[in-house]
């Protein structure tokens, strides 16, 4: 074994109490890591995945209408003018397949679908309810949206008058597969459809107001023939949608929205509770740096004649500074092991604790490789930071002073 | 033998200071040569230089003036990493008080000369590590932890750790100072025997009139100066 592993090894086993302890309180700073990384990565995931649950990751739309002014000022001429906001009429998206085709190709980008997204009614024996209508390809689709999966009852079926509607306007409706409802279109189209499914995708609003249909039936209601009015795309991964957003409208020169602008707040409050997470792990390192540093200052200050004689008989200055790094690096790693295990079984026991009254946890936590790998990288690379001020001090003890006054 | 080889050292016109103001003069132009296979003790009051000698001879630490040479090498104007590189070569040192590292064996504080310079631990330096403690009578003690060791065998472990690498030179600075008669004659019997035995030349820093008058020469040190070489 190399002489400074083996001194390190050596210095940490004798000092059983000492290297139990600081190993003990790298444990629980790691732990702590894992454990909050673990809930609000579970949180944030939740939180993302109910909202992408029902949204596309990346809404190619039409552009708004805009009333031009007739006459421009000159440098001559100053114009007194009030320009009106024009009113937004249901249009589709020039040459559509061909902006498909052109964003299908961007990279990042997994599936693309086309809809209709339009406003209406929804009458049945007296109820009336507002809906959206949305017109969309039942195959590409479920790339965006997986309806089939959220399925409460009947089959994800858009042949001809058959629809898919959310479970909350099924009910405020009365009505059930197989029933049907008339529907009429902001364009003034009426038409009788059938609810072939119900879905349930777990927001209110969506589920209240969803109805799925065909998008030649949705072209029909709204007097688009052959036309859509927005591309929904859905990109590998799901923080690189504004980029792709981007890059879209720059590629196509037609509006892009992703879903990180749609949802700016959530997004705001996700980054608020990362920036809290980051700054509990950064004192929590802190911690763990000042504790691996004091004891391994006071392990010099004990053995600085050991290190004397060992400089004197001829250890150079580098492999006394390597045993001091290695034993940082040592209660680092040591420390994280044990904090990794510990904080997972601590986050696991408390998602099992608190759960709500369908059984689902409430606090959904996520643990996954690379959080345990990134937390015992961390401790042992700021346990080898940590250790390098004494480090240091150790390989510069002068050894005749060091074994005259050590 | 001693009279004919060349010098193992050779120190010229040494002096040590310490202090910027008001300068301590602890060492005032030493000269001594030491040939290959002398036991020599230097003596002296308490104050008079020894330590400070001995220290700047086993390169652990720089004269004010003058020159150490070490088997023919001049070391004042080494750098550090040379100076460790020629103290791990040429140079052996016993202490006082033993200073073997307890949280080692006997047989692993034997090795540290070698192990600590090379980095590894070679089946040779553990063979020869064996050998000198056996040597000096501690083959029955070799994984024993020095914390385990009476005095006089921890002061042995000591005397193998300095001479594993069979170094030209090995300083020894009160090497019975701590230890009861009985255990002093053994480890001056063990310095007398390797200098016989492997032409080791030893030179041996102490109070003890007896051990001094057992070697070959003696060398007195006063104010930091030599005032007697005799060979009794």
């Amino acid at each position: 074994m190399p002489f400074e592993w083996f001194l390190a090894l050596r210095y940490l086993r004798d000092a059983k109490g000492q290297t139990a302890l600081i190993l003990g309180g790298v444990g629980v700073g790691v732990s702590v890591i894992v454990f909050l990384s673990a809930l609000i990565g579970g949180l944030q995931s939740s939180l993302i995945d109910k909202t992408l649950g029902t949204q596309p990751h990346v809404t190619i739309h039409v552009p708004r209408e805009v009333a031009r002014p007739l006459v421009e000022p000159t440098r001559a001429v100053a114009i007194a003018r009030q320009t009106e906001e024009t009113s937004q009429r249901l249009r589709s998206i020039d040459q559509w397949p061909s902006v498909m085709d052109a964003v299908e190709r961007i990279p990042g980008v997994v599936a693309a679908s086309p809809s209709i997204v339009g406003a209406g009614f929804a009458v049945r024996s007296g109820a009336k309810s507002p809906i959206v209508v949305r017109g969309v390809d039942p195959e590409r689709v479920l790339a965006i949206i997986d309806l089939r999966a959220r399925l409460t009852a009947g089959h994800f079926d858009l042949d001809g008058a058959s629809v898919v509607v959310g479970a909350k306007l099924a009910a405020d409706l009365g009505a059930t597969v197989g029933d049907k409802l008339r529907i009429s279109s902001s364009e003034g189209v009426d038409d009788v459809v059938t609810i072939g499914g119900v879905f349930r995708l777990g927001n209110e609003v969506v589920d209240g107001t969803w109805l799925v249909t065909s998008l030649r039936h949705a072209q029909s209601l709204y007097g688009l023939p052959g036309g859509v009015t927005t591309i929904e795309l859905k990109v590998a991964d799901v923080f690189a949608a504004e980029r792709i957003a981007n890059e879209v409208q720059s590629r196509t020169g037609i509006p892009a929205d992703s879903w990180m602008k749609i949802n700016a707040e959530l997004l705001a409050g996700l980054s608020a509770q990362s920036s809290s997470k980051s700054m509990i792990q950064f004192f929590v390192i802190l911690a763990v740096a000042l504790g691996i540093a004091s004891v391994l200052i006071v392990s010099v200050v004990q053995k600085s004649r050991e290190i004397g004689i060992l400089r004197a008989v001829g250890t150079p200055r580098g492999r006394i500074l390597r045993v001091f790094l290695i034993q940082g690096g040592l209660l680092g790693s040591g420390g994280s092991v044990i904090g990794c295990a510990f904080g997972a079984v601590l986050a696991k026991l408390f998602e099992s604790i608190a759960r709500d009254p369908s059984g689902a946890p409430k606090f959904p936590v996520q643990i996954d490789l690379s959080l345990l790998v990134f937390a015992s990288l961390l401790a042992t690379g700021v346990g080898i930071l940590a250790a390098a001020i004494p480090a240091r001090r150790a390989a510069a003890l002068d050894p005749a002073t060091a074994i005259r006054n050590g | 033998m001693a009279e004919s080889s060349p010098p193992v050292l050779v120190v010229e016109g040494v002096v040590k200071e310490y202090g910027d103001v008001a300068r301590t003069r602890a060492l005032a132009g030493v000269d001594l040569i030491v040939g290959r296979g002398e036991l020599t003790a230097l003596v002296g009051p308490s104050g008079s230089g020894k330590s400070t000698l001995l220290n700047i001879i086993g390169l652990l630490d720089r004269p004010t003036r003058g020159h150490v040479a070490l088997g023919g090498t001049e070391t004042t104007e080494l750098g550090e990493r040379e100076l460790t590189d020629v103290r791990a070569r040429m140079l052996g040192f016993v202490f006082q008080f033993h200073h073997l590292l307890p949280a080692f064996t006997a047989l692993e504080n034997v090795m540290i000369p070698g192990w600590g310079h090379e980095g590894w631990p070679s089946a040779k330096l553990r063979s020869d590590a064996k050998e000198i403690l056996s040597a000096v009578g501690l083959a029955d003690r070799m994984n024993f932890r020095s914390t385990n060791l009476s005095g006089g065998q921890q002061q042995r472990v000591a005397i193998a750790r300095a001479l594993v690498r069979r170094p030209p030179l090995v300083l020894a600075d009160e090497p019975t100072g701590n230890l009861d008669t009985a255990s002093s004659a053994e480890v001056l019997e063990l310095m007398r025997r390797f200098n016989r035995e492997l032409g080791t030349t030893f030179l041996i820093v102490t109070h003890d009139t007896r051990i001094a008058e057992s070697c070959g020469r003696i060398v007195e040190l006063v104010d930091g100066r030599v005032t007697s070489d005799r060979r009794p």
